[in-house]
């Protein structure tokens, strides 16, 4: 991976020698990370605490560090809500996240590999067709796509949803900045067996990227599950509601049940916390290959 | 896009010769038609959810256009005067550049130290990498939900006045204060927590790739260990990294609308750009003429930023 243990043993990346900084730089070092690592988790300490409080120990003058027991039934109070619509808007995000990832991915990979691989006169003109719209701030053409979305008849849809988040020029850049590196003499031995560019992609090009396809996927799946302008101006109506629009709602609103909030809270990161614990090298590889544009 | 019917009426050509052009004729004929079956469906897309959004935004930003996104009267250029000459406008961009100064460099400085901090531990390294990119999988609703809920809510029970209580200290409103402007700290601290470990990523993978023939050349030549090697070896070696991060992060604060909408809503001490567009534009009264307006003047500031820092920083050059 990029961001691997490769400096162990080497000499000290940062220039800081033990021997000359001392004990004392080496002490302010270590309280500096542990402050640090404290201040980043208190906020997921403040999740589980109030997800798994009743409201009185919540809201108590002095500090609960940890509820008196744990209020498991907060999960079914938060169900059975009639106020807020939580399974359906679940459903929603899951739908958006997972046809959203899928559909952006199979569109940019062939694009990308197209531009790549295929000869075509006007190759580079449609390339940069692509990569213009690159230059356009993405949150500034919620208005404009709005406007088109509304008049298709796709607002408070799924299809409004999905649909427009697909087609996502940066995805197809990388892509085919990614396939200009892949080895051609795996597509020429497939070629010479007689094999076309669809079935070079999905047979050798495919199956023997899926580390990257992996990374873009990873990335893809937490923005379009944790993003939500679009959903707020596409969810019009509380059955299109993705999981933040009903939080969000839920925050404004003017009654509000901390715990149940908060259970609320619990619930919606699990599906992230799972990606982060078990595909964190992809997610790792995926930030420093979208982070950074050539 | 080829036209073979004119191969077989030279009689000229032989056979074979007529086979071979035949087949490279196919062949271009081939690579143009799966050239659009792979690049067709994406450029179609692009079509009509990227280019015919600008455009259609383009002429509505001239027209007069209530509620409905047809453009009925025109207006010539005043949706854009109204808009610049607009004091709400004109005052979130200035709520924008405050955020600016203050979020740029300290996401800078802070997630460049976090990334020196993790790089130089022997132990448990991918532990402490772990828990500062956590908070990227939270999204900026659960970070404010958080935020207005539970640290700086304001009350008795929240987490910042608890602290704050334990000096003697009294209860802040943190959101609703003006003055002191106290909101900028939950506003600044909501964003730093949720991407610090993004970079700090950035960063790590940067500081990587540095040489260490270069670190032992400067013990060579008498560098002395700390910031003489960090300011004259490690901060030039960085260089496209934090250009990127730079612009990377510029970019999304000018877009900054999730944790505003969140934590403070459409107030007029507290509104970056984006909120008052999606105040005006989708309110309760759809102003898309001035929305569209609006959005332009506000993609054409960003462009010329970027390409400003773009050409301070000669991006390019940097070949990273």
């Amino acid at each position: 991976m990029a961001v691997s243990e490769r400096t162990t043993g080497t000499p000290q990346p940062i220039g800081f020698s033990r021997s000359t900084m001392g004990v004392v730089g080496m002490v302010l070092r270590w309280v500096a990370l542990f402050v640090a690592v404290v201040l980043f988790l208190i906020p997921f300490y403040l999740i589980l605490r109030n997800a798994l409080s009743t409201e009185q120990d919540i809201t108590a003058p002095d500090w609960t560090l940890f509820p008196s027991h744990l209020q498991w039934s907060n999960i079914s109070e938060l169900f059975n809500d009639t106020t807020v619509p939580m399974a359906r808007a679940l459903y929603n995000s899951a739908v958006v996240a997972i046809l959203g990832t899928g559909g952006q991915l199979l569109l940019a990979s062939m694009a990308g590999y197209g531009l790549a691989r295929i000869p075509y006169r006007h190759a580079d003109k449609v390339f940069y067709a692509i990569v213009a719209t690159l230059m356009i701030p993405g949150a500034v053409t919620f208005i404009p796509s709005f406007i088109v979305v509304s008049s298709l008849g796709w607002v408070s849809s799924l299809r409004g949803l999905i649909i427009p988040t697909l087609f996502s020029g940066f995805a197809a850049f990388l892509f085919r900045q990614y396939f200009l590196g892949f080895p051609r003499e795996l597509e020429e031995a497939a070629r010479v067996d007689g094999a076309g560019y669809f079935g070079v992609f999905w047979r050798i090009v495919v199956p023997n990227s899926l580390p990257f396809f992996a990374a873009i996927a990873a990335i893809t799946f937490i923005g379009n599950w944790n993003s939500f302008l679009w959903p707020l101006v596409i969810g019009q109506d509380s059955s299109s509601w993705t999981i933040q629009v009903a939080m969000s709602t839920f925050i404004t609103a003017q009654t509000i049940n901390i715990h149940e909030l908060f259970m609320a809270v619990a619930v919606s990161i699990l599906p992230l916390v799972l990606i982060f614990a078990f595909l964190q090298r992809y997610l790792i590889q995926g930030v420093t290959q979208s982070g950074i544009k050539d | 896009m080829s036209a073979p019917a004119k191969t077989s009426a030279d009689p000229a050509v032989t056979g074979e010769q007529r086979e071979t052009r035949k087949r490279r004729h196919k062949g271009i004929a081939g690579n143009t038609l799966w050239f659009w079956v792979f690049v067709g469906p994406f450029v179609i897309g692009l079509l009509i959810f990227s280019y015919l959004p600008i455009l259609w935004s383009l002429v509505l930003s001239f027209f007069e256009a209530y509620n409905t996104a047809t453009p009925s009267k025109f207006v010539g250029l005043r949706n854009y005067v109204d808009m610049l000459t607009d004091h709400n406008f004109l005052s979130s961009l200035g709520t924008f550049t405050i955020f600016a100064v203050f979020i740029v460099p300290l996401t800078f400085a802070l997630s460049l130290a976090l990334a020196l901090l993790v790089n130089q531990v022997k132990i448990a390294r991918a532990f402490f990498r772990s828990v500062f990119f956590l908070p990227t999988a939270c999204s900026y609703v659960v970070a404010s939900l958080i935020w207005k809920l539970s640290i700086f809510n304001g009350v008795r029970f929240g987490l910042a006045n608890t602290v704050l209580g334990w000096f003697g200290i009294d209860n802040i409103a943190w959101l609703s204060t003006v003055d002191p402007p106290w909101y900028w700290i939950p506003l600044v601290t909501v964003r730093l927590w949720l991407q610090l470990g993004f970079y700090m990523i950035l960063f790590i993978a940067g500081l990587q790739r540095i040489s260490p023939t270069l670190y032992e050349a400067a013990y060579v030549d008498g560098a002395k260990p700390g910031w003489q090697v960090f300011r004259y070896i490690t901060l030039p070696q960085l260089r496209a990294t934090s250009v990127a991060v730079l612009i990377l992060n510029l970019i999304a604060a000018y877009q900054a609308f999730d944790e505003f909408y969140n934590l403070v809503g459409n107030v007029n001490y507290a509104r970056p750009p984006l909120v008052y567009l999606y105040g005006i534009s989708l309110g309760s009264i759809q102003d898309l003429g001035h929305g569209s307006a609006g959005a332009l003047i506000l993609a054409v500031i960003i462009m010329l930023v970027t390409l400003l820092q773009n050409r301070i920083f000669g991006l390019g050059k940097a070949g990273d």
